[in-house]
């Protein structure tokens, strides 16, 4: 299970309900994001428990707007091995939409997958791949 | 004179640079700029060279550069933080001219700031004129007139011999805070006698020395100081690479003039990729797996974290796996990086996969190549520079080909007397870089013995050098079994039997276990054996086996080179030998004699094996004695310590 929380920015990839990969844009008060963050692991976990074990190949990947808080949304993803992608973005930034979300989720999760077809990656580790880092940097650019 | 450097961005100080810095910057500049290309430098498109474009200097042969300067790390970075290159991003020409200042500066022993350049200075000197740069730079305008190659250019192995005045005049004015890079001591031959040198460069060849190369020349410590240090060797490599770098360019057309040397992947270089990535995987155009280059890589030592950013570099398409491009561009990447270059940000121009493939459509992959590889490696020994290996311990390099190109003769025979004793092989070539596992592992056909017996010897390094490979004990009794004429490089038809390692083919012990360090003792000791003509077998254990599971890492590697093919061969021999000697052999008889051979080779094997055991064996009850006498002593410790109110 792994974690990625991205807010207007921050991102924290976990797996296995620990973290894998954060980053923040806004670089203070990212405590608060990391405890919405682990607040917001309840809600995938129960997101992907109501989907019922049968239905993994249908589950969507994408698991919506978790809930919202009055300052920020918070997006869950998760990827077939179990990894999470949590993204927290500020609700200021109502100009993104749902479609936007989908799209960063999905380039996450295509950048992760390159990170894994590093042989030097030991599933589990902190993500240190700079071609990662750098496709969070422009995603996070462009959402600020 | 105002340089003109002040204005650009504005933010740096007013520079004030006295007519001879300021030819000697722009020349600086226009050197690291022309080499531009392998760093991310990106600027306002000035021109001052053509094709790579950029009026700034790439971040590579910069940072090369001011490592020449022989200035500690730290004080580089703040340089280059101070002169505003980490704020814009790049090395424009204010940046670059502010951060020549502060290196005077700091190597004048003044504190890095920016107040620091407002007062005359002399000129920076890189990697060696300890002296009076000013002086030198001052001849050197004269000498060449237009372009100075840069003082710190690197010495063509010809130049190096030249010590001529100017180098001697450049005592030892050590203002400078020599430092970062130990100075190791260079032969004399390497002390560049820059102006001197220079000239000779111009005059015989056009190479530009990339600003890099010559970056990383070897120090010249006309003071002398602590020379031959450790040093010695990653600027041996350095020189070495560079000198091959440099032959190469000769031959090659010059067209950019500083390309991206160090990231230009040369002919034997490429080869000796190739031939890597043969023994790895047999096609040459299909995928080497993840797994398996990692293996392969990890022997190179370097931290996963490198490892892991050369992968992402090289590996482009993201597939988990390396074609034959990929592969060379990742081998290079890591040939550069333990020779201390620093990983690109991105990967360079000239080891982008289309571009390997266009610039090397064919790799030779016929036998005609081990042949011709055959003359040409004596050439190549050179090349390799492994003169410099001597210092650098054997060890070092045994474990991990990374070959480091060399190519002046001078080498060569300091290389042979250095390696001489190290290489017991049969290498016909000068056995000069026996000591280089890259070297014998370039030599593809080599490979199925004589690099095993190379590798021995690097394994061994102060051992005594084994005899002359020929006649094993094994080839005694059987006719058939001759092995030496089964693993002569020349033998095509045998080769298909004999090199190609079956990808099927276990993979030998991991690297990662040192447990099996026995396991890949014995196999390659078997291996080894029938393949090698180089010892007899028995000679061929001991050795192995003098250095015990200590170095797992280093069979391991051996072991997949040798151990695939070999054990291949070892069984390929049996039958085609047992084969052969069947012929002779009345007809009637056929089946016995067969029979026989086969189970006298296969006497001869066990007989092999066991006699590796034994020893193996010998050296564990060895080892397992120490242990048990350390615990002993540990017991008693712990006896002593008890509190005496515990009885």
């Amino acid at each position: 299970m792994g974690w990625i929380l991205v807010t207007s920015a921050t991102v924290i990839l976990f797996l296995q309900n620990y973290p894998l990969y954060i980053r923040s844009v806004p670089t203070e008060n990212e405590l608060k994001f990391h405890y919405m963050v682990h607040t917001s692991l309840d809600v995938v976990d129960e997101k992907i428990s109501a989907m019922g074990k049968a239905l993994v190949d249908q589950r969507e990947l994408y698991l919506g707007l978790l809930y919202p808080t009055e300052d920020y949304k918070v997006y869950g993803y998760v990827t077939n091995s179990k990894v999470k992608f949590v993204m927290v973005v500020d609700s200021s930034n109502t100009a993104l939409r749902d479609n936007e979300i989908r799209s960063m989720f999905r380039k996450l999760h295509n950048s992760y997958t390159d990170v894994m077809c590093n042989p030097f990656y030991n599933p589990g580790d902190r993500i240190q791949s700079r071609a990662f880092d750098g496709m969070v940097t422009s995603m996070m650019i462009q959402v600020c | 004179m105002e340089a003109a450097a002040s204005g650009g961005c504005g933010s740096g100080p007013p520079l004030l640079l006295s007519e001879g810095e300021q030819q000697c910057y722009s020349e600086l500049f226009a050197r690291c700029a022309g080499a531009a290309g392998g760093g991310p430098g990106s600027g306002p498109p000035e021109a001052a060279r053509a094709a790579p474009g950029a009026s700034t200097a790439a971040s590579g042969p910069v940072a090369d550069l001011f490592r020449a300067s022989q200035l500690p790390a730290e004080t580089l970075h703040q340089i280059t933080e101070l002169c505003g290159a980490k704020r814009v991003g790049y090395f424009g020409p204010t940046q670059f001219y502010v951060a020549l200042k502060l290196i005077a500066a700091a190597q004048s022993g003044l504190p890095v700031r920016i107040e620091s350049i407002k007062c005359e200075l002399p000129l920076p000197r890189f990697m060696m004129s300890k002296t009076d740069a000013e002086i030198r730079f001052g001849n050197m305008a004269e000498l060449h007139g237009t372009k100075v190659q840069i003082p710190y250019l690197i010495t063509e192995k010809n130049t190096f011999k030249r010590m001529d005045d100017e180098d001697k005049q450049e005592t030892q004015s050590p203002t400078m805070s020599p430092l970062a890079s130990p100075p190791s001591s260079p032969p004399h031959y390497q002390r560049v006698p820059l102006s001197h040198g220079y000239s000779k460069l111009r005059k015989s060849t056009e190479q530009m020395h990339p600003a890099p190369y010559e970056a990383r020349q070897p120090l010249v410590q006309p003071e002398g100081p602590s020379l031959g240090g450790p040093g010695a060797k990653p600027l041996r490599h350095q020189a070495s690479l560079i000198r091959s770098f440099s032959v190469e360019r000769e031959l090659q057309d010059n067209n950019s003039s500083y390309p991206d040397e160090p990231w230009r992947i040369t002919e034997e270089q490429r080869e000796y990729y190739v031939n890597q990535f043969r023994s790895l995987q047999p096609d040459p155009s299909s995928f080497i797996s993840g797994s398996v280059a990692k293996n392969f890589f990890t022997k190179s030592k370097l931290s996963i974290p490198e490892l892991s950013y050369i992968w992402e570099l090289s590996d482009a398409d993201c597939d988990g796996a390396l074609s034959l491009p990929e592969f060379c561009a990742a081998f290079h990447l890591i040939v550069a990086r333990k020779n201390g270059y620093p990983l690109p940000e991105g990967l360079p121009p000239t080891l982008q996969p289309e571009y390997l493939q266009a610039a090397f459509p064919k790799p030779k992959w016929e036998c005609a190549l081990f042949d011709s590889y055959s003359e040409s490696v004596p050439a190549n020994q050179q090349p390799r520079d492994l003169n410099r290996m001597e210092k650098l311990s054997i060890k070092d390099m045994a474990d991990f080909p990374v070959p480091t190109q060399d190519v002046t003769g001078d080498d060569k025979q300091a290389l042979k007397s250095a390696t001489d004793e190290a290489l017991p092989k049969d290498m016909s070539e000068d056995s000069a870089t026996p000591k280089d596992s890259n070297s014998l592992k370039a030599r593809p056909r080599s490979r199925s013995y004589s690099s095993t017996s190379i590798e021995e010897a690097m394994k061994r390094g102060e051992d005594p050098p084994t005899p002359p490979p020929r006649p094993q004990k094994t080839h005694s009794r059987a006719s058939s079994l001759d092995l030496n004429k089964v693993f002569q490089p020349s033998v095509p038809a045998s080769k298909s039997g004999l090199l190609p390692p079956p990808p099927a083919l276990p993979p030998r012990p991991c690297p990662s276990q040192s447990e099996q360090a026995s396991e890949a003792e014995l196999h390659p000791q078997l291996n080894r054996a029938p393949s090698q003509a180089a010892e007899s077998s028995p000679a061929k254990k001991d050795i192995p086996y003098s250095q015990p599971p200590s170095k797992p890492i280093r069979r391991k590697f051996r072991p997949e080179n040798q151990a695939t093919e070999s054990q291949e061969p070892t069984t390929a021999v049996g039958g085609p030998a047992s084969v052969a000697t069947v012929k002779p052999h009345p007809t009637v008889q056929k089946q016995s004699s067969k029979q026989k051979k086969a189970i006298q080779t296969a006497i001869r094997k066990n007989k092999e094996a066991n006699a590796v055991l034994a020893r193996l064996n010998s050296e564990l009850q060895q080892q397992l004695k120490e242990v048990h006498q350390e615990r002993i002593a540990l017991e008693n410790q712990l006896e002593q310590l008890r509190p005496v109110t515990v009885l």
